[in-house]
């Protein structure tokens, strides 16, 4: 199972990219996605905050991931 | 009572957001403009880019107006207006316009949907300065 993670904002600039794939054998949670990205990306952890985005909602992160899931960063907000 | 929700790379017509949320049955229309500010901390702006994950955005944005008619059951209308893109100083970032039978709730909820936005909803803000850009609150 593979994955694609869209970026947006800081994280699109820290990664390079607006859309990384990561490979099979993917991370199966939230939790693992966000670790397995700053492990690649150690300046996601200098964030104030990383959320992960699942189908358009805020996922927790003992959330599974699913090839299907549109999944996105969701660095700190600022709209407004 | 479907809210108007949109985000936009135009100018924003407020008028027109004004007009949405219009009815002869609420008494109290209440409205938040946020424009671009020249400053941000003391360090002078030159302007902002705004980006938006828009499907997530209007998702958001869609919880949080319903947040908001479960908080206020005499709310009526709502608009909510968000511009993307590159904005010059002055320019009208966002714009909630909301509409109730009386003044006091609209106020509230007013408030209550800018604030619950800024914290949710999947717009980010670049603020571009003499000698470089930044994205606001990403870092400690």
């Amino acid at each position: 199972m593979s994955l694609k993670i869209s970026l947006f904002g800081i994280t699109r600039d820290i990664v390079g990219t607006s859309v990384i794939e990561l490979p099979a054998p993917a991370p199966a949670t939230v939790g693992e996605l966000l670790a397995e990205m700053r492990r690649q990306y150690p300046a996601l952890g200098e964030l104030r905050s990383c959320a992960v985005a699942v189908n358009n909602e805020y996922a927790s992160h003992d959330q599974p991931l699913h090839t299907v899931d549109e999944i996105a960063l969701i660095p700190p907000v600022a709209g407004g | 009572m479907t809210p108007t929700l949109t985000i936009t790379d135009q100018p924003i017509d407020v008028a027109a957001a004004l007009a949405a949320v219009q009815t002869d049955t609420a008494g109290a229309v209440n409205s938040f403009i946020g424009t671009v500010r020249n400053q941000s901390g003391g360090r002078p702006v030159r302007r902002l880019h705004y980006e938006s994950y828009d499907s997530m955005a209007l998702t958001q944005l869609g919880h949080v107006v319903q947040q908001a008619y479960e908080k206020w059951p005499m709310l009526q209308e709502v608009a909510v207006v968000h511009r993307k893109g590159t904005l010059e100083l002055g320019d009208v970032a966002v714009v909630v316009a909301v509409a109730t039978p009386h003044r006091a709730e609209s106020f509230a909820a007013c408030q209550f949907i800018i604030d619950t936005l800024k914290q949710v909803v999947t717009i980010w803000k670049r603020e571009e300065y003499e000698d470089g850009t930044e994205w606001v609150a990403a870092h400690p």
